[in-house]
């Protein structure tokens, strides 16, 4: 019998009145992945989430969580899980040891077990200074760290982090990703969602791109980004006229068909090694004058607009 | 261990975090200390002097008065708790744990209890310093403590109805004071309601608040009960029977999103 799955859903389904969050979502993970749950805002991840945490009931479809049916056995699924979320649920008025205790008796693990799990997740996570301390006295980056560090006080075999990083200054993310990435060592089954296609590339094998309720593609970070072509090489010339004498010099190197875009000679290419080398020779031997060169492999962004049409929005955020 | 221990554990852990904040915040404590002893002392001295109340002394009259009124407010933490919970995702934390889903309102509530024990026993000690006298049997008085927590039990639930149902803490805190104020001032807890004008007093003599005070008095003071304590624990028990109802409706709406 092949290992159980960790999470499995068929045919997902919620509306809230005429706005469909989710239009039949059918999701397989694997036990021990970190599995990333990619897309914009409004996608349906976080209604995909509070399904498959017994936080609310699909209309229609089936999941199950740890091997429970989360309609079915919600109890059961609540003892397997983990789950922190956009916001850092943990309780201002008491101080991070105390948040981790409380967490802990609520799993019922035991006065003594409680204390001791939350002086070793303190410990874990960078916080054993502050853990007297009062939340309302924390950064974000701690705040996000202490509620990371609830999600984990059972150690959980399935563990659910809706958009973790989200408003966090970058180096609270790298801080945070760090983290992730040793619990992952551990062999801990992650749903991670994100609407950053870094933090899904740099933490997930699997990603299913999630757009308007649907999964609209799945694979590995490499497999998506293959759908979108592989490196290229990106050409600007000293004189944008001279394109298509560039293409004529550069086609025996490419592995398709090169063309221009944006005012650039863009050269797909089936290696990188020595690439830039042979394309700087062969213009120089056609007398093209080249400005800039380089080999760009595709990112996730460009993975998603290719996908939706649309660009994301940290990549609209960062154009603006 | 099995499920009703976990239960009642689960609720002993809610509660106790929800006490553990007033001491931490300078105006809760403020409110559950400094507050109800200044009341009693500004009505003693301020307006006892114009206000006749009969062949009872005023501070007599006034103390199981303003105590009612201070169960009555007793749980307004409970509001405020349940509305931030709600806005800052701690419900969703505690719903995906497995625990006993109520405990997230009854270990507030069973703070709210805990407060108001010692809501009572502050506000006796100041009212016995100004001159507050006992003038019942032990029993009458064991009877009216119990009364006034269970008034404060009852309350506790429309207070948790306010804090499920408002956008934010703050706004929980306003619904409370400007529904809740003016009723318990419309009654018998600080002045004697033939005192009001003639429209007003029907109003004060149907208030609640007015069985409540009327029973509280009964039991501490020894003035005539009529039907006033039985009357006063009917009117709990229909408090908490439609409030609890409401408060599991919202409690269900506001998480089923």
């Amino acid at each position: 019998m092949p290992p159980e799955l960790a999470v499995e859903t068929t045919g997902l389904r919620k509306s809230y009145g005429d706005v469909q969050a989710l239009g039949g979502v059918d999701l397989r993970i694997d036990p021990g992945m970190v599995f990333g749950l990619l897309g914009p805002n409004g996608a349906g991840k976080t209604t995909a989430v509070r399904i498959l945490t017994t936080l609310l009931q699909p209309d229609e479809g089936s999941a199950r969580v740890a091997g429970f049916d989360v309609v079915r056995e919600p109890a059961r699924v609540r003892e397997h899980i983990g789950l922190a979320g956009q916001y850092a649920a943990v309780d201002e008025n008491l101080t991070g040891f105390e948040n981790l205790e409380m967490v802990g008796a609520l799993y019922h693990l035991g006065r003594r077990a409680a204390r001791r799990r939350a002086g070793e997740l303190l410990a874990d996570f960078d916080l054993t200074d502050a853990g007297g301390r009062l939340v309302r006295t924390y950064s974000g980056g701690m705040r996000r760290r202490l509620d990371l560090a609830a999600a984990l006080v059972a150690r959980p075999p399935v563990l659910f982090l809706d958009e973790p990083t989200t408003g966090l200054d970058i180096r609270s993310r790298l801080g945070l990703w760090d983290a992730m990435e040793a619990l992952v060592a551990g062999g801990t089954t992650v749903l991670l969602t994100t609407q950053y296609l870094d933090e899904a590339d740099r933490l997930a094998e699997r990603i299913a791109v999630i757009d308007q309720g649907l999964v609209i593609a799945e694979g590995s970070p490499n497999e998506l980004k293959m759908q979108v072509g592989g490196d290229r090489l990106e050409i600007h010339l000293c004189d944008g006229q001279r394109g298509e004498e560039a293409i004529a010099a550069l086609t025996s190197i490419a592995s398709d068909r090169p063309f221009i875009e944006n005012g650039s000679v863009s050269v797909p290419v089936a290696q990188r090694r020595g690439t830039i080398a042979d394309a700087v020779r062969r213009l120089d031997d056609a007398g093209i004058a080249i400005d800039d060169i380089s080999v760009r492999t595709p990112t996730l962004d460009d993975v998603f607009l290719n996908l939706t049409g649309r660009a994301t929005e940290q990549a609209e955020e960062e154009a603006a | 261990m099995t499920a009703i221990q976990y239960a009642v554990s689960d609720t002993f852990v809610l509660a106790k975090r929800s006490l553990k904040r007033i001491p931490r915040q300078p105006d809760l404590l403020v409110g559950f200390t400094i507050q109800p002893i200044m009341f009693v002392l500004l009505f003693v001295y301020v307006f006892g002097g114009a206000i006749d109340t009969g062949p009872l002394d005023y501070v007599d009259f006034l103390i199981p008065g303003i105590i009612v009124q201070s169960m009555v407010f007793g749980g307004f933490v409970t509001a405020l708790g349940l509305a931030e919970d709600l806005k800052k995702g701690l419900i969703d934390r505690f719903r995906s744990l497995p625990m006993w889903g109520p405990a997230v309102v009854a270990g507030r509530i069973l703070a709210d209890v805990g407060t108001n024990v010692i809501q009572l026993v502050i506000m006796f000690g100041v009212g016995i310093a100004v001159g507050f006298r006992f003038n019942s049997s032990v029993p009458e008085i064991i009877a009216g403590l119990a009364l006034l927590l269970f008034i404060g039990y009852a309350f506790s639930w429309v207070f948790a109805f306010i804090g499920l149902s408002a956008s934010s803490p703050e706004a929980s805190n306003a619904y409370g004071f400007t529904i809740l104020f003016p009723l318990t001032f419309i009654s018998s807890a600080f002045v004697p309601v033939e005192t009001m004008p003639d429209w007003l007093q029907p109003i004060a003599e149907h208030n609640p608040f007015t069985t409540m005070v009327d029973a509280a008095r009964a039991l501490f003071v020894g003035t005539e009960a009529g039907n006033d304590v039985w009357a006063a624990v009917a009117w709990s028990v229909a408090i908490i029977a439609v409030f609890s109802m409401l408060s599991v409706w919202r409690y269900r709406r506001a998480v089923g999103r």
